[in-house]
């Protein structure tokens, strides 16, 4: 009994006890708000939980709405685990979609090649322009948060130019041209819309139901790039570098690695994470960019995924999971109980509240402890 | 000589204990200061001392036992309650903000105001002064933090402390950082304090000034409290062994040995600092296998920058290191490494180790994309963590448990774990940038033996000290720098604190070069 007692007091002081801690007082206060506001927070949480998990439909929903979230925080957690701040994961995630969206349109190539190329080219240039931070950092000092803001907006207006361009709008519309059907990777997309495929699913209407999404093979991409992200981090000599340099650049300098190759080396790696956020999105939903009035906060959203999953990979795919959740099922509040979806915006505001102040609830575990030990020895 | 008071106990700590969880810091300490008082805190590093002070600022709470402040029996809660009992303390790492003035610094908190909140800096310009006249504390007022020297920076705080109304004042480890020069102007200052009746409590583990400035020495081994006793009546020897709990030899012991060719040899090398002056500037020196060759110098004469030139951390403006007759001038780091020179850095926690790092991970540092580390780029941990447990082995690095952060060392295994790794190279030249800054006689003990059993396999090595005592002790040939310049070498048998001293300041030695 003592012995369960004790490890459950360390399981609440430990990274992950701690963020559940947090999570569950971001649900409270949304719960408080929610009884300010006139509504039943039950009601409201039940309204919520069913969205998200009430038909496999949904499921699916919750899924591709977690996609780019897991991989923009992928994107900012590498970064972060090498002393960096990816600020610029919003514009890498753009520059991703952009070009997925030109070379997903304009080059011809067989299905399954032309998927892997619109990756790896959209996952290199977000790199590449991921990396103009790390090298404007390690040559000019000019530290990554300024310089990943600027370049935010530079991708910002750079997608609106070549979206606006011709040959690239779609006519009558503020959107490019979708990209070919070699380049998606939306499961049986044409097949679940012929007489035969709709034969079929109606005799199997779970799938049926899943598949009235656009699901697609991006959430697996994600999974895959969580464990390469882990994997490089810990496993790698290169990861060990970066890591090295992110704790402590000048023992790294000391130890004889080369401390500016590694800034941009880990920033290019983050612009690749987000940038393959942007590309998967193209490919498996929007199958097209659109010019945007503002930011889309897919990388802004990375930052807090990131938090919340404490800069680990794993972290951030349970934590994207999570966001993606409140995301998509908390909306639904507004739809059935009348209560503003910002209600959601509020619990999750304060679950990265909480997780950002580490210190207070350290405190307040540490204050009851060593209330109890005093009690003990005196 | 003594201004002590007898009759006025201003701090009495009775029975103190205090206990981390299971760990008991503190263990039934009685500590007696009385007015006008120097009373030296003696123990290893991890005994308690800074414990013991912190509970008494009010950081901690006693698990047990009383406080008694100028007889009046009290608890201190908090380190307000402590200031306004008139204790101040000056912490190891000065808690000053850069960019303001010593002014600014000083009545932070207590701000002197012309009313309506706005701040009368002339006043306390003024006021600063008048403290620092009459304590013999000199700072200049207006001048910005981030621009005078350590030395002057601890004055800042003992102001600091001062302008709060301190009877009390504990220095935590007040030499640790300090030049000799600024080490006699800190004893002066001591001396002027407690003539105004000030009491002072020294948080140190370094003999030599206990000698010269305390009354009384309270040793603290462990938590315990081994003894207080009357300085004038004791040596450093007495003190020593009662502070490790065993004989200590201050002597280095070592053969002759006839040195070797050439290893290092740097001609006419010009470094700059961080501010672009040229801190090392025109310096020649060779160094031999099979011999320790000591620099000696005053803090801030290019030592630092020196070695920053030949390990490849630094640019190196003009002129060319040569090791093994091959030329490394501003070669990368690793390059450096490579040429077989292992660097003890000066700074063991910002550039010798990742302390987030585990044991194991900070043994690798150089030699990470080495085997057996690692192969094809993916590391092989069952090969640090070999390497890493023979290392805890060898070099007795406690605890011996490779997983656990650096940072949870002691300073002194800290710096075994640097030792360990860097000797492990088997390099031709081992760099010792002073390798004992902050370590207690034991681990000091060690590192010097350390050093001479590699001078004894016939490497080469360079030691940078600013403990005159440690440069004469384990070097065989001394080189004084000063001012960017070695402006003399002398053999070790010829060289004594007088005519070091006199080299160190700048006023050259022809009598002694070679």
């Amino acid at each position: 009994m003592a012995k369960s007692k004790f490890s459950l007091k360390k399981f609440f002081k430990g990274k992950v006890g701690f963020t559940f801690i947090s999570i569950f007082i971001g649900l409270i206060v949304g719960a408080i708000a929610l009884l300010v506001a006139g509504y039943n927070p039950i009601t409201a949480y039940g309204i919520i939980i069913r969205g998200i998990f009430g038909r496999p439909k949904y499921i699916a929903y919750t899924i591709l709405y977690s996609t780019p979230l897991i991989l923009t925080g992928l994107s900012v957690a590498f970064a972060f685990r090498t002393g960096l701040f990816n600020i610029g994961a919003e514009g890498q995630y753009i520059i991703g979609a952009l070009v997925a969206t030109m070379v997903g349109y304009f080059l011809h190539l067989p299905p399954v090649i032309h998927v892997i190329f619109v990756f790896l080219l959209a996952a290199l240039a977000a790199g590449l322009y991921g990396g103009i931070a790390g090298f404007l950092k390690a040559k000019f000092g000019v530290h990554e948060v300024i310089a990943t803001i600027m370049l935010n907006w530079i991708a910002l207006y750079l997608n609106n130019f070549i979206v606006m361009s011709e040959g690239v709008r779609r006519p009558e519309s503020e959107s490019s041209y979708k990209i070919l059907d070699t380049a998606r990777i939306i499961i049986l997309e044409k097949w679940k819309w012929t007489d035969a495929g709709r034969q079929w699913l109606s005799n199997h209407p779970i799938l049926q139901d899943i598949l009235k999404t656009p699901a697609n093979w991006g959430f697996l991409v994600a999974l895959l790039l969580a464990v390469v992200v882990w994997y490089i981090l810990n496993k790698t000599t290169l990861g060990y570098e970066l890591r090295a340099v992110g704790f402590n650049k000048h023992a790294a300098e000391y130890g004889g690695i080369a401390v500016e190759k590694s800034m941009v080396k880990s920033m290019f790696i983050a612009g690749s994470l987000a940038g393959a956020a942007g590309a998967l999105q193209v490919m498996g939903v929007t199958k097209a960019v659109t010019k945007l009035a503002a930011m889309e906060g897919y990388g802004f959203d990375g930052i807090a995924v990131s938090l919340i999953g404490s800069n680990t990979a794993f972290g951030s795919v349970f934590a994207g999971l999570l966001f993606g959740a409140l995301k998509y099922g908390g909306p639904k509040i507004q739809s059935t109980l009348g209560a503003p979806s910002e209600m959601i915006d509020i619990v999750i505001g304060t679950i990265v509240f909480f997780i950002a102040i580490p210190k207070f609830i350290k405190m307040v575990l540490d204050f009851r402890s060593n209330k109890r030990g005093d009690k003990n020895v005196g | 000589m003594s201004n002590i008071d007898f009759d006025q106990k201003v701090v009495e700590m009775k029975n103190i204990t205090k206990k981390f969880g299971d760990f008991t810091a503190n263990n039934n300490i009685n500590l007696t200061v009385h007015k006008g008082e120097v009373h030296a805190l003696l123990g290893e590093n991890g005994a308690g001392k800074t414990t013991l002070m912190n509970v008494l600022y009010g950081l901690y709470n006693p698990t047990a036992g009383d406080i008694s402040i100028n007889g009046e029996k009290i608890e201190i809660q908090d380190p307000n309650v402590a200031i306004e009992k008139g204790i101040g303390m000056v912490h190891q790492h000065f808690m000053l903000v850069e960019p303001f003035t010593v002014a600014e610094n000083i009545i932070l908190g207590m701000e002197t105001t012309k009313g309506m909140g706005q701040l009368d800096m002339k006043k306390a310009v003024k006021e600063v002064k008048k403290l620092s006249e009459k304590y013999g504390l000199h700072v200049d007022p207006d001048q910005k933090i981030e621009d005078i020297t350590v030395g002057m920076q601890q004055r800042v705080e003992i102001l600091k402390a001062l302008y709060r109304g301190a009877e009390i004042l504990i220095l935590d480890e007040p030499t640790a950082v300090l030049t000799p020069q600024e080490i006699k102007d800190l004893v002066e200052i001591i001396r002027n304090l407690t003539k105004e009746g000030k009491s002072i409590i020294i948080i140190t583990h370094k003999l030599k000034e206990i000698k010269m400035v305390a009354d009384y020495c309270t040793i603290i081994r462990r938590g315990k409290h081994i003894d207080t006793v009357d300085v004038s009546k004791t040596d450093e020897d007495e003190l020593a062994s009662k502070m490790v709990g065993r004989e200590v030899s201050f002597e280095v012991d070592k053969e002759d040995k006839e040195k070797g060719n050439v290893v290092l040899k740097i001609d006419d090398l010009v470094v700059s600092d961080n501010r672009g002056i040229e801190a090392v500037d025109g310096l020649s020196l060779e160094v031999h296998s099979g011999e320790i060759l000591g620099i000696a110098g005053v803090d801030g004469n290019g030592q630092t920058e020196l070695v920053e030139g030949i390990t490849g951390l630094r640019k190196i403006t003009n002129g060319k290191v040569l090791m093994n007759g091959k030329d490394i001038t501003n070669k990368e780091p690793k390059n450096i490494i490579e040429s077989k020179v292992s660097t003890i850095p000066e700074d063991r926690q910002k550039r010798g180790l990742v302390l987030e790092y585990s044991v194991e991970e900070n043994m690798i540092l150089e030699n990470y994309h080495k085997k057996p580390f690692s192969k094809n780029g993916i590391l092989n941990p069952k090969g640090i963590n070999d390497y890493a447990k023979k290392l805890i082995k060898r070099f007795d690095i406690r605890p011996d448990n490779e997983k656990i952060k650096a940072k949870a060392l002691s300073g002194g295994n800290q710096q075994k774990v640097i030792i360990a790794r860097e000797v492990s190279n088997d390099p031709d030249l081992l760099i010792a940038s002073q390798p004992t800054r902050g370590l207690d006689v034991g681990a000091i003990e060690y590192v010097h033996k350390s050093l001479v059993e590699q001078r004894d396999k016939g490497k080469a090595v360079l030691l940078v000290s600013l403990e005159l005592d440690e440069v004469m002790n384990v070097s065989d040939r001394i080189a004084v720098i000063y001012e960017g310049k070695i402006v003399g070498v002398i053999d070790q048998k010829d060289a004594n604190e007088n005519k070091l001293g006199l080299m160190m300041a700048g006023g050259g030695a022809t009598d002694g070069q070679e």
